[in-house]
């Protein structure tokens, strides 16, 4: 067994760095959607409530690696000219605001509806409410499961190799096309997903305990 | 922008669609029968009496955890064709579904277990019971049933996760309508048909799930309520 030389080396951890990228492309995307998602869910109209429902529920119920094919395959046929980092960061996005909309929307609703009741009360408009009574208090209880489902991108970005970008399972593939030693390298992509993901979940699991709000 | 849909190509490939299905369908229930034993075997290392057992399983769930499915196939199915181990795809796939669903059924089958009251135990000592006579009728099964719904989210997830082999080139929804797709070069409506496809299975998913809760759960068929 030759051990990697150099230059592999230095590819793999340039597709490592590409990961962290588009993990926090995904992140800062489908967390803004997410929040939209989540607002809508909570305090939108009753149609647009049902709409956004529905958003939900189609993108929770299809794969990941559907989503990344429809905006890679699907919008370049369509007529627009896209990068597979774009179309990576698009399919994440969108996948990432379904279910960090949904958590979000848990931990917004459960702030006692009491607080609600007392800051209008004390004449705060929605906007006032929202920024400086629900939110905070909101934002406490939601960054355990945020910092947990965090895990879950960085998993997930993956299947952004499925597209043709190169981040590091692509980067794994593409290396053991040339050394053929399978086992060596994704045991070694592993181990580096692992060196992304392990402190994620232990620092979810810590906030758990230490923001342990819900229940106090 | 204007786009003309043209759902009739892909549609041609209405027997591949219907296969491929019933493949992923397939890969999806194999995984998760065996996923859901190995979880439960997790799940009772990880609460048991033996420290060692518990660290070995502790061990394995957040190696799996934190991984990505696609690497853990990876190292399945080129992994063990390097040390000559070789494996065709669909067991590669299925093989690398239930480690990967096996780490996720035992934290849940975990929670469950661990809901079940200290009191109940010793009662079920007091009466005499072996040990595996209380694992089997005073602890499993309400534990299962209380994290039932949990668990059903959690296949409906493995059975999506299942669009993951396509990879590995095992014929399942994914890859067939990736064919389809270079086929037809009507990659938009080939994917709105498969993820419509997709929800389907979910939906036929929670629906037997569903069912089969009311044949495992008499409790819950005769009042009308979970635990």
């Amino acid at each position: 067994m030759t051990p990697l030389t150099a230059p592999q080396l230095q590819f793999l951890l340039t597709g490592f760095v590409w990961t962290v990228v588009l993990s926090s492309l995904a992140f800062a995307g489908g967390g803004l959607m997410g929040f939209g998602v989540a607002i809508a869910r909570v305090y939108g109209p009753t149609v647009t409530r049902q709409l956004v429902m529905l958003y939900i529920k189609l993108i929770q119920g299809t794969p990941l690696l559907v989503l990344l094919s429809l905006a890679y395959f699907g919008l370049p046929a369509m007529g627009f000219d896209i990068k597979p980092l774009t179309a990576a960061g698009l399919g994440l996005s969108v996948y990432v605001s379904a279910y960090l909309g949904e958590i979000w929307r848990g931990c917004i609703e459960s702030v006692p509806r009491t607080q609600a009741e007392a800051a209008e009360c004390l004449a705060l408009n929605w906007g006032q409410r929202l920024v400086h009574v629900i939110l905070p208090q909101a934002a406490r209880i939601a960054t355990p499961p945020t910092v947990g489902f965090m895990v879950q991108i960085v998993k997930n970005t993956s299947l952004a190799s499925a597209i043709g970008f190169v981040e590091l399972a692509r980067a794994g593939q593409v290396i053991n096309n040339s050394t053929f030693q399978p086992f060596v390298i994704f045991v070694l992509i592993a181990a580096l997903y692992f060196s992304l993901c392990y402190p994620l979940s232990v620092l979810s699991r810590r906030l758990e305990r230490r923001l342990n709000v819900a229940d106090r | 922008m204007k786009y003309d849909f043209d759902f009739s190509a892909p549609l041609a490939y209405w027997p591949d669609f219907v296969a491929a299905a019933g493949t992923t369908l397939g890969l999806s229930l194999a995984s998760t029968v065996f996923g859901f034993l190995l979880g439960v075997l997790c799940a009772l290392a990880s609460t048991g009496r033996s420290a060692w057992l518990a660290r070995l399983s502790s061990v394995y769930v957040e190696t799996i955890r934190n991984t990505p499915l696609l690497v853990q196939i990876f190292i399945v199915y080129f992994g063990l064709a390097s040390i000559g181990l070789k494996v065709d795809a669909f067991a590669a796939a299925t093989a690398a579904l239930v480690i990967n669903v096996g780490a996720y059924t035992s934290e849940i089958v975990r929670a469950g277990i661990e809901s079940i009251p200290k009191g109940q135990l010793e009662a079920a000592e007091c009466l005499g019971l072996s040990r595996a006579q209380v694992l089997t009728h005073v602890v499993l099964p309400p534990a299962i049933e209380r994290v039932y719904p949990a668990l059903t989210s959690q296949y409906v997830l493995l059975m999506l996760a299942s669009s993951i082999t396509s990879q590995i080139s095992a014929e399942e929804l994914t890859a067939v309508a990736n064919r389809i797709q270079s086929d037809t070069f009507r990659s938009v409506e080939t994917y709105l048909i498969v993820a419509a496809a997709y929800l389907v299975l979910s939906l036929v998913m929670r629906l037997g799930f569903w069912c089969a809760s009311y044949i495992a759960f008499p409790r819950r068929r005769r009042l009308g309520t979970p635990l």
